[in-house]
């Protein structure tokens, strides 16, 4: 447990100083984490899964608080919750499925349950689910009381059965098995680059011209899946100031052979007309199918919709948040150093607060991130292939479980 | 102790080495972090805590430079404590700081200590630093990376043992109306060689009044490039090789990093020590070294210059803090404050855990801390206000720093610049006049003098304020109630503290350093005193003076000031006249003196007479400006047989003192003035010259004419055949010319009888 808990503090470290950028690397290293954590909690003998969800959640908190700008920490933590109530659910439902009787036995104690009868029917759905994975509306809005009541169905599934020898080897099934969907969780994070480039021929044509800004793995990946495939296109890259990404990018690009253009940020709308897809990376994607993405990108999308240029968003699933932005041009956003922009020395004499007002007359805002609403967005690329922006939630739905939206509030709650 | 130290950094350094295999890194970085300024700029809060704990946008100093240090890569801090040592240690301990791994803090403690000298020669003991360090103090705010100015370190030092230390500095313009920067600082000069980037000359307390500096010429005789630079900030950042250490042993008078140990090295070519400087550029790094800059670095933080160490980071245990939109500019909130709807807080303001604000108050850029209560109608701008301080309804902030504990009563006003220590409470409507500092804690009496504050700034500070802090702990208690008898009318009814008065010659300066924009009226005073200085560098190109006298160096012949022909002579009289006085000041040997009158007589193209009445007139002038001292009596010392003549009306003590102080000048300067005097003419010029003077421009002289006009025989300056001819002269002047020659006429009666005596 001490092991962890430096592992914990150490990333939490570097979360809060900003030490780690991207999404990806983000992602990935909480996923690993977690891990660690799941592996090494001790797991009670009844109620293996509050324990683990316990767990996860009391470290998912303080990496969310760390930065709560970077919504893939969130994410991921919510995903290992989601992954952990599934295995648990496909379990109790094989344990269920085997003594063929249900729970119906067991009620003795718990006031709160509200009808046993749909408990055991939502199990067998979300089982159900869980193996065959068909999303479905009917699922998602049936989920929050099930939830609820996973804990106490896998402990009154204990409780009923009573054989020790069979409880010890369903908990080291359990963290077995979520320890596992952890590992796939982090391979597919490692891989969605490549799941994402997959589809690139389906997208990008022979001799079109595609637009992006600032620089993004994703994107770069896309790209050249496609030259890969033999497709001749060019490319346009908008330099993405103030951190001049696009400029590495174009670096990149022509490493690889492809044809490439740079152009400033503000020649975006100049060039537009001339563009046939704008393909971007993005931060996160909120689950109304709005994207957080690097500064300038409202910009790109409002251009390409005027001039009905498609404008996709290629984004691993990593960055699906289950929330819905409120206010996300301040509370999303990360305002970065203003040095990025210009340089203190050559102003210091405008920041001189000693004379006048000692009210600053200069100001520089450098905020990290843009919000694009789901309307300025074409299609979404994921690594389980291209979606409406209106369909994200469905997506989320089959990541999330909707208990797990609101990490915080519950595990200061239960603390 | 110090096995268990040793094992700690292997350790670090085999965690080091683990994780970056590279071979610049394979010694731990270590870091020394004075936590005490040695100064007492923060007085009077620093009487009550360490420098290092006052909040900075409500977290403690010292946490900017410990986040950062960790950031740096630094392994191991070594803080060095001496005022108020347990409060430092007690928070470290407190904090998350020592529980970091892979970044070790220990703490040093002393008390005798009295300057950053003294600290580093105790490190230098106890055997700690085994590499290269950072040196800081814990009052510096930065982000930059270390990496490449320690590469460069180590590189330089590969190849060259002597480059001890690289010195981080910054590009920022300093104010050419105040002379100083925007942190409040002095104007700092710096040469650097541009090639290597070697420090070669740093001066911050260039006499501005000159507007001069002095390179040796050595240097540009040495380099062949200079770059003089005066738009640098030195961020107080060093890193230093281990032989700073010994070298502050080894001169054991070092006291000041800057004042004496920089300078020190510039100066010292015995053993070749060079300084380097690394220039940073897209980040940032200042010191709080006073209030201003206080002021400044906290509206940098706020305006995210020190990213990521701001307010909505949690960078060191700081509470989460949200940031808020309000119009244009964005505006740091708590989750949890209570806030009235009619409040309106305005941009670039924080405000802390806890706080509550009342209806219609106003608050704008401004830092409030935690646990405060704002009343209504309350005006808050450009203020610092700490812990739990109490506003009452209807006060007035500007520009000031309140410190925890402080009671406003309603109706209260803070002008600019005021500084409220802890615990203070204000009476109801009181005034509090700007740039006062108010405090619990009476002022030290033993206050330094100006002679020695510059030992002052080093030492008496800290000594000091311990026995103080002493006396106050104990009877804090007592001394509230008793001040609050005692000084009931100084701060208003219920009013609790004392008010601290400015020191000697601090006055004018206070503005400088203060929390408060400098005041529209100073500024305007001060650029116009530059216009002065600008229109005498064009009237005369080869001097600078700022007290509107024409200043002339010997080199002001050079001939292209003949152009000026329309008043020459009246031009030549001031040129001689700032020389004469230049001579006097600076003891300039009489020899000198002559050599440049005869070069300023050469340029202007005048005649010996002509330098004579000149030198005269300076002399004069001279006796007329220097203090009248008290020497009542002084008559007697002159003895002569008409010494009653002409005084009739005018108070005695006063023409003798004027007449004592024309004899003492004439005595000194009896040699130059001779010099011209070669023919009997220019004696009479003399005269001449002097009847002008007692008639127009000094009328002082007046009564004295006869008396000067007799020292001046006494002293072989004029002979009697002189002043005949000159009374002979006069014979057929007006009667209104012929004032002085009456005056002096019974003189003139008794050269003549002395005369005919002879023959």
């Amino acid at each position: 447990m001490p092991d962890t808990q430096v592992l914990v503090n150490d990333f939490l470290n570097k979360l809060k100083k900003r030490k780690i950028e991207g999404s990806q690397a983000t992602a990935r290293q909480t996923a690993e984490l977690l891990r660690s954590v799941i592996s090494q909690q001790r797991v009670p003998y009844t109620n293996q899964a509050g324990a683990l969800i316990d767990a996860v959640k009391a470290v998912g908190e303080q990496l969310i608080a760390a930065n709560p700008v970077e919504l893939a920490v969130g994410n991921i933590v919510r995903r290992v919750l989601h992954i952990i109530r599934e295995e648990d659910l496909s379990l109790t439902t094989a344990a269920i499925g085997g003594l063929n009787l249900s729970a119906v036995s067991d009620d003795e104690n718990d006031d709160d349950r509200d009808g046993d009868s749909t408990l055991s029917a939502a199990a067998v759905a979300a089982a159900a689910r869980s193996t065959l994975r068909p999303p479905s509306l009917q699922t998602l809005l049936e989920d929050t009381p099930v939830s609820a009541a996973v804990p106490q169905t896998s402990s009154s599934g204990g409780d009923s059965e009573g054989k020790t020898a069979d409880k010890s080897s369903r908990s080291r099934k359990l963290k077995h098995d979520v320890i596992e969907a952890v590992n796939e969780l982090i391979q597919d994070i490692v891989t969605c680059h490549e799941q994402i480039a997959e589809q690139a021929v389906e997208h990008i044509h022979q001799n079109e011209v595609i637009l992006t800004l600032g620089s993004s793995r994703t994107v770069l990946e896309f790209l050249f899946a496609a030259k890969e495939k033999k497709r001749s296109f060019r490319v346009f890259v908008a330099e993405g100031a103030p951190r001049y990404q696009g400029h590495l990018l174009a670096k990149e690009l022509v490493a690889r052979g492809l044809q490439t253009t740079l152009i400033t940020d503000s020649a975006v709308f100049a060039m537009i007309s001339r563009v046939n897809m704008v393909i971007v990376g993005a931060h996160a994607v909120m689950a109304n199918g709005g994207v957080i993405a690097p500064v300038g990108m409202n910009l790109v999308a409002l251009a390409a919709q005027k001039h009905a240029v498609p404008f996709v968003v290629l984004a691993g699933s990593h960055k699906l948040c289950p929330l819905y932005p409120h206010n996300p041009e301040v509370l999303l956003n990360e305002l970065r150093s203003p040095s990025e922009l210009l340089d203190f020395g050559e102003f210091s004499d405008c920041m001189d607060f000693g004379s006048g007002s000692g009210s600053p007359l200069l100001h520089v805002v450098n905020p990290a991130f843009d919000y694009v609403p789901p309307k300025l967005v074409s299609l979404f690329i994921t690594d389980t292939g291209g979606h409406n922006p209106s369909y994200m939630y469905r997506l989320i739905a089959d990541y999330y479980s909707a208990d797990d939206l609101v990490v915080q509030r519950r595990a200061t709650a239960g603390n | 102790m110090g096995a268990q130290k040793k094992r700690a950094a292997a350790a670090a350094a085999a965690a080091r080495v683990s994780e970056d295999p590279d071979d610049l890194a394979r010694q731990p970085l270590q870091a020394i972090l004075l936590a005490d300024s040695f100064t007492t700029k923060f007085r009077p809060i620093t009487l009550e805590r360490p420098k290092v704990l006052l909040p900075l946008v409500n977290v403690p100093m010292i946490n900017y430079t410990l986040a950062w240090l960790e950031a740096a890569g630094v392994a191991e801090v070594f803080v060095f404590c001496c005022a108020h040592s347990k409060q430092v240690i007690d928070y470290l301990e407190n904090s998350e700081w020592f529980s970091q791994p892979n970044f070790t803090v220990k703490t040093i403690e002393s008390h005798n200590i009295i300057s950053a000298g003294d600290a580093l020669r105790l490190i230098y003991e106890q055997n700690v630093i085994h590499g290269d360090f950072v040196l800081i103090s814990g009052d510096t705010v930065s982000n930059m990376s270390l990496t490449q100015a320690l590469q460069e370190h180590k590189e330089r030092k590969k190849k060259d043992n002597n480059a001890v230390m690289t010195m981080i500095i910054k590009k920022s313009k300093p104010s050419p109306i105040t002379r100083q920067s925007r942190l409040g600082t002095d104007e700092l000069f710096m040469a650097i060689d541009p090639n290597t980037k070697q420090l070669l000359y740093y001066e911050d307390k260039a006499d501005h009044s000159k507007g001069t500096i002095c390179l040796d010429k050595m240097l540009l005789a040495e380099n062949p490039s200079i770059s003089l630079h005066n738009d640098k900030q030195d961020c107080y950042i060093d890193i230093c090789s281990p032989e700073v250490l010994s070298l502050f042993t080894d001169n054991f008078d070092y006291q000041h990093l800057r004042r004496h140990f920089v300078k020190g090295l510039l100066l010292d070519d015995i053993m070749g020590y060079k300084i380097f400087t690394h220039e940073i550029h897209s980040s940032y790094a200042a010191r709080i070294d006073n209030y201003r800059s206080y002021d400044i670095v906290s509206k940098d933080i706020i305006q995210r210059w020190t990213y990521p160490y701001v307010p909505d980071v949690k960078f060191c245990g700081n509470r989460a803090t949200k940031l808020e939109r309000r119009g244009i500019c964005f505006t740091a909130f708590n989750s949890e404050i209570e806030q009235s709807r009619s409040a309106q807080v305005g941009s670039f303001t924080v405000i802390g855990y806890g706080t509550k604000i009342g209806s219609n108050s106003k608050i704008s850029d401004s830092v409030i801390g935690e646990g405060c209560t704002i009343g209504s109608n309350v005006l808050i701008e450009g203020s610092y206000i700490w812990d739990n301080v109490i506003i009452e309804d209807g006060c007035e902030l500007r520009h000031v720093i309140v410190c925890d504990g402080v009671i406003m009563k309603a109706g209260a006003v803070l002008k600019p610049g005021v500084v409220l220590s802890f615990k203070v409470v204000i009476g109801e409507r009181f005034v509090v006049p700007a740039y006062s500092k108010v405090s619990l804690l009476q002022q030290p009496t033993v206050h330094d003098s100006d002679e020695e504050l510059e030992y002052a700034d080093n030492s008496s500070g800290t000594v000091e304020f311990s026995s103080i802090q002493g006396t106050a702990d104990q009877s804090n208690g007592e001394m509230t109630s008793e001040s609050s008898e005692a000084h009931k009318p100084k701060l208003g009814t219920g009013g609790v503290g004392y008010i601290w008065s400015i020191c000697e010659g601090g006055q004018e300066e206070e503005w400088r350093h203060s929390v408060a924009p400098i005041p529209e009226d100073k500024l305007t005073e001060l650029s116009e005193a530059m216009d002065d200085d600008q229109e005498l560098v064009t009237q005369d190109r080869t001097a600078l003076s700022t007290s509107g006298e024409l200043i002339s160096d010997s080199n002001a012949s050079e001939g292209d000031d003949n152009e000026d022909s329309k008043d020459d002579s009246v031009y030549f009289e001031k040129e001689v006249e700032a020389t004469f006085l230049r001579a006097v000041e600076e003891n300039v040997k009489v020899d000198h003196v002559i050599l440049e009158v005869n070069s300023l007589r050469l340029s202007y193209n005048m005649t010996s007479a002509d330098c004579a009445g000149a030198v005269f007139y300076s002399m004069m002038k001279l006796a007329i400006k220097t203090p009248h001292s008290s020497a009542i009596g002084l008559l007697t010392l002159y003895p002569s047989p008409f010494s009653m003549v002409a005084s009739n009306a005018y108070p005695i003590y006063l023409s003798g003192e004027l007449q004592q102080n024309t004899a003492n000048i004439i005595t000194t300067w009896q040699k130059l003035l001779k010099s011209y005097l070669l023919e009997i003419d220019e004696e009479i010029e003399i005269i001449l010259k002097f009847e002008e003077m007692c008639l127009e421009s000094a009328k002082e002289f007046s009564p004295l004419f006869a008396r000067i006009l007799h020292i001046l025989y006494d002293k072989d300056i004029l002979q009697e055949d002189a002043i005949l001819r000159w009374a002979d002269e006069k014979e057929g002047a007006d009667e209104s010319d012929k004032v002085f020659v009456r005056q002096s006429e019974k003189f003139i009666q008794w050269l003549r009888e002395a005369s005919e005596e002879e023959d």
